[in-house]
This record gives structure tokens, C-alpha cells and sequence, in this order.
């Protein structure tokens, strides 16, 4: 890539930083150069967006339909997938998913509903309450 | 003693670290492809059957932490690292170093990140920065991919180092001790080391989804989405495609213009004519990756849509492929 090739186009980075590219110069010789973005990454990066708040809207009608448990939900609005709530609550991955069932997330005992909490950054009422 | 701290920006954190560390520690002649060059930096690695982000696993270099190591360990730079059950251990360990005056690497996860803009906070748990003082409670935090020095609150800090989820760093400190001159001799024979590491992985790597083979690997792969996934998906797996390959810390075109970059240099340090004109290869092969992106762009933008288009950027793929193996082929058959 040629240094006068360098993308500027507006994105998220605007708000953190230029980012460095390794772009040619006129000599022919490999420099950095800064760029504030580009449209085709940001493109992927909106649709990825897009494609986590219709799913956090999917787990959301799926609590309020009485089909998940809030722990669905957080999941979605976290961006978490097993591995990770299993990493920040030491819950095992198929503890987990029983605890999606909304009659098994009734009947978790405080204790186990503040490591949920915690590991979604709310309150356990919100948690507890949380009906889509 | 006091040695003055001087953040340096570069393209990718672990490169970022290792090279301002380094220079800290009186290496001055290190640059961020050099870094990542010695480290044997550059990779390609498609796994199968694993989603992540609900999108494919592909990797365009080599495992978090090893740049770092083989670098030093090439240069016969000591590296200490520590990792902690405790979160306050690791908070002590910390303000410890801080204390005495030495700039130290931290793994943290970016979810938690405050300077970060809320786009970009995923679970990835492997970005580096540097800790290089303290002001009442906060850190003064240089990172590499940012352009300014930047701060965190202990509360912040703790954590971020303690991010779980694949690659928790669990409070991972490091920073190299008794670094001694290096000599001509031993960054030539770095240098050489890391070529050829980085030849073999590319060309060697058994099995078809690592190095030029796991490229092909991945044009297969993309031929079949439209049908196995539908539209939909099969542009949301392009689109996390590009942003492996474009996203800040790559330096552009999945890492090959970093390499090309070494490439030039290694061929100044070496006195090499033939590596200049591999260097060429690879900005050939950055630029085909670039290309690509705008192509499969095109795709999750939703201009375009048909099997014909999926074919397009799987040949792309394959010509990259080839390009990038007669380019290490070469490498491969040099004398040093």
C-alpha cells in the first residue's frame, strides 16, 4: 500500500486514536503511516453490531416469552458465550445452560444469582426481575 | 539509573511492548518489524469446527506472548514473567515495580478498557501495555496502539488483568532483566533465526489449515457458505474475516506489510539484495489481501450476493496463497 492510499475515513477509532499502518513512500521505502479508519472494516465491525443487538433482541423476547431465563439475556447484551460466564462465575458450561431454563434460574439461591451478577455488571434484583 | 520512559506507538500491542521495553533497556536500534520478524510474527491459521464471535477462527499470526519471547530469547534478553491467583499478589506486584522505577508489559483483556471506544471492547483477553509510573491511584499506562500516553484507575486496572474467558491473563506481568549489548553478530543470526522460523511455519505446518496451505483452506471454505450458511451469515464470517486481517494492530493487510517492512530492513542489516525483492513479494501480497477485503466487502455491504462472487474472493485467496508460497519457497532455498 501506498502511503498517499492510506484510508482516512471517519470510524469508532476517532474517539481512541489514529491507528499505524505500514505504507510505502514516495522512495519506494516502507514507513508508518496514521489512519483514522476505513470503510470496509468499518462496515464488518457495524454489521457485527447489528448482528449482536438482534440477538440480544431475540434473547429478550425469548425471556419475556417465557422460554429463557435473564441469564439468556446477559449473556446476549454481554457479548458472552460459554466459556467466558464460565470464566467469570466458575460455573461449568452445561451448569450454565440448565440455569437457562427459567424454572431452574427460580429456584438458584442467592449466592449463585451474585456471581451471575456480578460477572454481568447489575444488581441481583435486576437479574432476579429482569422479565424481557 | 533514571531512565526516561518514551511511549512509542506501533501497529500492534505485543510488538509495541516488546520494542519500547527494549529500547528502554538501551536496545536502540530495535524497530517494530524487527520485533516481529525475530519473533517469527507472521502466521495463518484457520481452525475448523470452531466459532468465535459466531464467526470463523482464523488467525493471521503467530500465538500471543511468543513474538515477545522469541525475540528475547533470539537476542539473549532475559524475560521475567509472573501470573497470579491473587488479585491483590498481583495489585502489590505491581505498584512493587512501580516503585522501584521499571516499566513493566501487562496482559489485559479489552472488554473492561475505558479508553477503548465501546465498539471494540470483546472478550479478547490478549492486549499488551506498558505500566510505566503511578500518580496517586492511577497508572500511567502506555499503550502501543494508541497515539498519546494514557491513564487507569487501580480499580480499572485490576480488572482488566483479570479478565476471564479464553486467554484469561490472570494478572500476567513481564518485563526483561539484564539486557546486555547486542551484537551484530547475534541480531544478523535473530534475524536469519526468525525467517527461517517463520518459512517453515508457513510452508510446513503439517496438515492443510496452517500456513499457505490454510489459506486454500479457507477458499474452500468460503465457496461453500452461501449454501451451507445462507446469506446472511456467510456475510457476517467475510466481514469477520476482514476485520482479523484490517483491524487495528495489524498493521494492514493481515500482517504482510509488517512483514515486507522487515523484510527491507533485514535486507539493509544483512546486506542481502534478494530479500528486498521478497519484501516486494509480500507489499504484493499485503495489497492482494486489502484488495480482498474491499471484495468481500462488497458482499456483507450486500451489493453483491451470488455463488459467482463467493468464488471471486475464494481465488483471490488461492492466488495469494500462491504468491506468499513462491515468496517463502524462495526464502526457503537462500543462503545466509
Amino acid at each position: 500500500m501506498k502511503e498517499e492510499d492510506l484510508p482516512q475515513d471517519k470510524s469508532a477509532l476517532e474517539k481512541m486514536t489514529r491507528e499505524i499502518c505500514y505504507v510505502k513512500n514516495s522512495d519506494g521505502k516502507y514507513t508508518t503511516g496514521l489512519s483514522t479508519g476505513w470503510d470496509v472494516k468499518k462496515d464488518a465491525l457495524d454489521n457485527a453490531w447489528e448482528d449482536i443487538q438482534e440477538r440480544t433482541e431475540a434473547a429478550r423476547i425469548a425471556v419475556k416469552n417465557g422460554e429463557k431465563s435473564p441469564v439468556f439475556y446477559f449473556m446476549e447484551l454481554r457479548i458472552m458465550d460459554f466459556q467466558v460466564l464460565s470464566g467469570y462465575t466458575g460455573f461449568w458450561k452445561f451448569t450454565i445452560k440448565r440455569h437457562l431454563k427459567p424454572n431452574v434460574f427460580q429456584s438458584l439461591s442467592d449466592e449463585k444469582l451474585k456471581r451471575y451478577a456480578k460477572a454481568f455488571d447489575v444488581s441481583v434484583e435486576e437479574l432476579k426481575k429482569f422479565k424481557g | 539509573m533514571e531512565k526516561e520512559f518514551k511511549h512509542i506507538q506501533t501497529a500492534h500491542c505485543e510488538n509495541g511492548v516488546a520494542t519500547s521495553l527494549l529500547k528502554y533497556h538501551g536496545l536502540h536500534f530495535m524497530t517494530e518489524p524487527l520485533v516481529f520478524g525475530i519473533g517469527s510474527g507472521l502466521f495463518y491459521l484457520h481452525i475448523p469446527f470452531l466459532s468465535i464471535n459466531n464467526g470463523p477462527a482464523i488467525t493471521y499470526r503467530s500465538m500471543p506472548g511468543w513474538i515477545f519471547s522469541r525475540a528475547c530469547k533470539a537476542l539473549g534478553v532475559k524475560v521475567t514473567r509472573k501470573k497470579f491467583s491473587n488479585e491483590e499478589q498481583a495489585a502489590a506486584f505491581l505498584d512493587q515495580k512501580v516503585k522501584e522505577g521499571v516499566p513493566v508489559g501487562c496482559q489485559v483483556g479489552v472488554f473492561n478498557l475505558p479508553y477503548f471506544p465501546p465498539e471494540y471492547r470483546f472478550h479478547f483477553n490478549a492486549h499488551n501495555l506498558i505500566v510505566y509510573g503511578k500518580e496517586k491511584n492511577n497508572y500511567l499506562v502506555s499503550d502501543p496502539v494508541m497515539e498519546t500516553v494514557t491513564t487507569l484507575s487501580e480499580e480499572d486496572m485490576l480488572r482488566v488483568r483479570f479478565a476471564k474467558g479464553p486467554l484469561a491473563p490472570k494478572g500476567h506481568i513481564y518485563f526483561p532483566e539484564h539486557v546486555q549489548p547486542v551484537s551484530d553478530e547475534v541480531l544478523k543470526k535473530g534475524i536469519i533465526k526468525g525467517i527461517k522460523r517463520t518459512t517453515y511455519h508457513m510452508l510446513h505446518i503439517p496438515g492443510n489449515i496452517g500456513g499457505v496451505a490454510g489459506i486454500k483452506y479457507t477458499a474452500k471454505q468460503i465457496r461453500k457458505w452461501p449454501q451451507k450458511l445462507g446469506a446472511r451469515k456467510a456475510g457476517l464470517y467475510l466481514g469477520q474475516i476482514v476485520r482479523m486481517q484490517e483491524e487495528i494492530g495489524t498493521g494492514g493487510g493481515g500482517f504482510r506489510f509488517l512483514f515486507a517492512a522487515f523484510l527491507e530492513q533485514a535486507s539493509v542489516i544483512l546486506k542481502n539484495n534478494e530479500l528486498l525483492e521478497i519484501s516486494e513479494e509480500f507489499t504484493k501480497a499485503g495489497d492482494l489481501w486489502r484488495a480482498s477485503a474491499v471484495n468481500m466487502g462488497r458482499i456483507y455491504k450486500g451489493r453483491l450476493k451470488e455463488q459467482k462472487d463467493y468464488d471471486a474472493c475464494a481465488a483471490m485467496l488461492d492466488q495469494i496463497s500462491d504468491i506468499e508460497k513462491n515468496a517463502f519457497l524462495r526464502l526457503e532455498k537462500m543462503k545466509f
